[in-house]
């Protein structure tokens, strides 16, 4: 925050060694020239192939959807039946598995990864650090398929044999347990996103607390504060904004996560108070019955639940990403890569 | 005064140690399905693993002993290849000019889109490639299987490369162009080969990405039972057919699903370790 106006990465910038280039005598031949431009215009095209390829996506899904919403228009997102045979599309039980899966793993996730990532910035013995985000990032790297058959055949049964009765019996009361567990629900689906999403929270929470300038530490501890009570005043306070902006980022992965909650939270589009009992979400629905859906209506209906998929993931990483920046911005990205 | 303030201090203690206490219990909690995961992975997957899983194609009818999955095997490398034959040219190009050239917004924009690429759920990349190719060529294809592939690979791969040719020395790109050596060669062969290690690392790792990705397979690829190596024909792929073994009622094909999450994993840790080992070394003897 101190400097507002630096630009990103500015300290050993090469985008400005367009300035130094000027200087260059131009005593090169003319085809080496030519190269130079085609070259540039080469590597032009690629980037320009970034922005080409993200406005076509949503160009595809804008024309795809167009049937559904004509038909239905806002009701497509207010209507509660989905009925392909006969033709009603209502999306809400799809946007609330989607909502409620995210939200249960943000629960789970956000305390688990802002520990982790405190133990490892602030805490823990400089011999452990690389191996502990080695390991958080190799959760990560585990493909999202894995997750979903891990889960089936470890996860659920421990669920429905030990964890389901305890909760049921003491959290009963809420209503968010109650019902008989079949296995595959919201909770497992819950579950399973906030282990996938640990690794990017907790590192980019990471990424956030290492820019926390130096003197802040230096400054609550010459103060006489605890190791604690340094973090929370001189840290967790300092990157506040960082953090959230690591949590939205999480909750994005969340929203767009698909294999392993398609096999785990049951698809069926019922919306029900308790956490036991099965959902769908807006991606498994996709990845479900897309390739089954034979007339056009049903298909273009999917293609816009895709679409709002696609919006609203965008929408929550840039917020997310501002407000990343707000905090690492001015510091070299990546202290520890 | 002494009294309270020592209380304070033994207040102010608990917390100190509460607070590491707790944190040691958020590491232990992440570490503990880590382990779990792995174990689970290791055990039941060596105990399925065979050499008919490496030579054999799914046996005939579902949830018939034997079989293997070599059709998917080989089906993942062809649609890997045709991601990377995609997504490498494009995110390296991108990467060079984002570092290199760009001035001002038009640099801006593509590196945020990049970032908001790199954010889309890897199924909306599917239906796009379904609605570009699978549509238009009226079947599903290992082709549209790559291409969606090679997309999810363009945003890490242009951001990693646009980062390590950042961190090469301004003073190596001026005293190549000192030489009179004209720019397009100073940055392929001075800017690009001193940050090659690094841009080789983005590259892995995008690779190790989307190597499991199953997502953007389903209503591209599709997956197949049989040999197939052409491109314009429904392909397998191995987390294709983890999916669908995994769903199925068969104890069989369970076994055939370890197996294969087995084979993959170790794909995917083996390439993301050797090139931390890689970066580790390399990069740092190239940049400064």
């Amino acid at each position: 925050m101190a400097q507002p106006h630096q630009p990103m990465g500015s300290a050993a910038n090469p985008g400005a060694i367009g300035e130094h280039l000027r200087v260059v005598p131009r005593r090169s031949s003319k085809t080496s020239r030519l190269a130079d431009g085609v070259f540039q215009g080469l590597v032009w095209i690629c980037a320009a192939c970034v922005l080409a390829i993200v406005a076509f996506i949503l160009m595809e899904l804008i024309k795809g959807s167009s049937l559904s919403l004509h038909q239905f228009g806002w009701k497509f997102f207010t209507g509660s039946d989905w009925d392909p045979v006969n033709g009603n599309f209502g999306s809400v039980p799809f946007i609330y598995g989607t909502l409620v899966s995210s939200l249960v793993a943000l629960i789970i996730a956000v305390p688990l990864s802002l520990g982790v990532a405190m133990f490892i910035t602030e805490m823990c013995p400089r011999s452990l650090r690389g191996i502990l985000s080695y390991l958080t990032e190799l959760l990560a790297a585990i493909p999202s398929v894995i997750y979903g058959m891990w889960a089936i055949f470890v996860l659920i049964p421990l669920l429905r044999k030990y964890i389901g009765p305890v909760l049921a019996k003491t959290l009963g009361w809420t209503g968010l347990f109650t019902g008989p567990m079949y296995g595959g629900g919201m909770l497992t689906a819950g579950i399973i996103l906030a282990i996938m999403i640990v690794p990017i929270i907790s590192s980019i929470t990471r990424e956030v607390l290492v820019a926390v300038p130096h003197h802040q530490r230096e400054a609550a501890l010459a103060l006489g504060a605890t190791r604690w009570e340094m973090i929370k005043v001189g840290v967790l306070r300092n990157a506040r904004a960082g953090i959230a902006g690591a949590i939205i980022l999480g909750l994005g992965r969340a929203l767009g996560e698909t294999m392993a909650v398609t096999m785990v939270i049951g698809n069926r589009p019922e919306i029900a108070k308790s956490l036991f009992a099965p959902g769908y979400t807006m991606a498994s629905v996709i990845a479900n019955e897309f390739s089954e859906a034979t007339d056009d209506l049903y298909l273009s209906a999917l293609i816009e639940i895709g679409l709002a998929l696609f919006i609203v993931t965008i929408i929550v990483n840039i917020f997310a990403q501002l407000l990343v920046w707000r905090v690492t911005r001015g510091t070299p990205r990546r202290a520890s890569a | 005064m002494p009294e309270t303030n020592r209380t304070i201090q033994w207040h102010r203690r608990l917390a100190d140690k509460l607070a590491t206490a707790l944190a040691v219990i958020c590491v232990l909690l992440v570490m503990l399905p880590l382990a779990a995961i792995f174990s689970y992975l290791v055990i039941r997957g060596i105990a399925s693993l065979n050499l008919a899983f490496f030579t054999h194609i799914p046996s005939g009818s579902p949830g018939e002993p034997g079989g293997g999955m070599a059709n998917a095997i080989v089906g993942s490398i062809v649609i890997l290849l045709i991601g990377s034959v995609i997504g490498v040219p494009l995110g390296v190009g991108s990467g060079i000019y984002l570092s290199e050239y760009s001035r001002g917004q038009f640099g801006r924009v593509v590196r945020f889109t990049a970032d908001v690429l790199n954010g889309v759920p890897s199924i909306v990349i599917g239906i796009a490639v379904y609605a570009l190719l699978v549509i238009r060529q009226k079947h599903f294809s290992a082709l549209a299987g790559g291409v969606a592939l090679g997309i999810m690979m363009i945003p890490t791969i242009t951001r990693s490369t646009e980062e390590m040719l950042r961190l090469v020395p301004n003073s190596i790109r001026e005293a190549a162009l000192g030489l009179g050596i004209p720019q397009w060669r100073s940055t392929l062969s001075i800017t690009l080969r001193t940050a090659m290690s690094g841009v080789i690392t983005g590259v892995m790792l995008a690779f190790a990405r989307v190597s499991g990705e199953t997502a953007p397979l389903l209503f591209t690829a599709l997956g197949n039972q049989f040999w197939s190596t052409k491109l314009n024909q429904p392909i397998a792929a191995l987390p294709l057919q983890i999916y669908i073994y995994a769903l199925s009622p068969y104890d069989e094909w369970h076994r055939l699903a370890w197996a294969g999450a087995l084979v993959l994993i170790v794909l995917i840790v083996a390439t993301s370790a050797s090139v931390r080992w890689v970066a580790s070394r390399g990069f740092a003897g190239g940049a400064h």
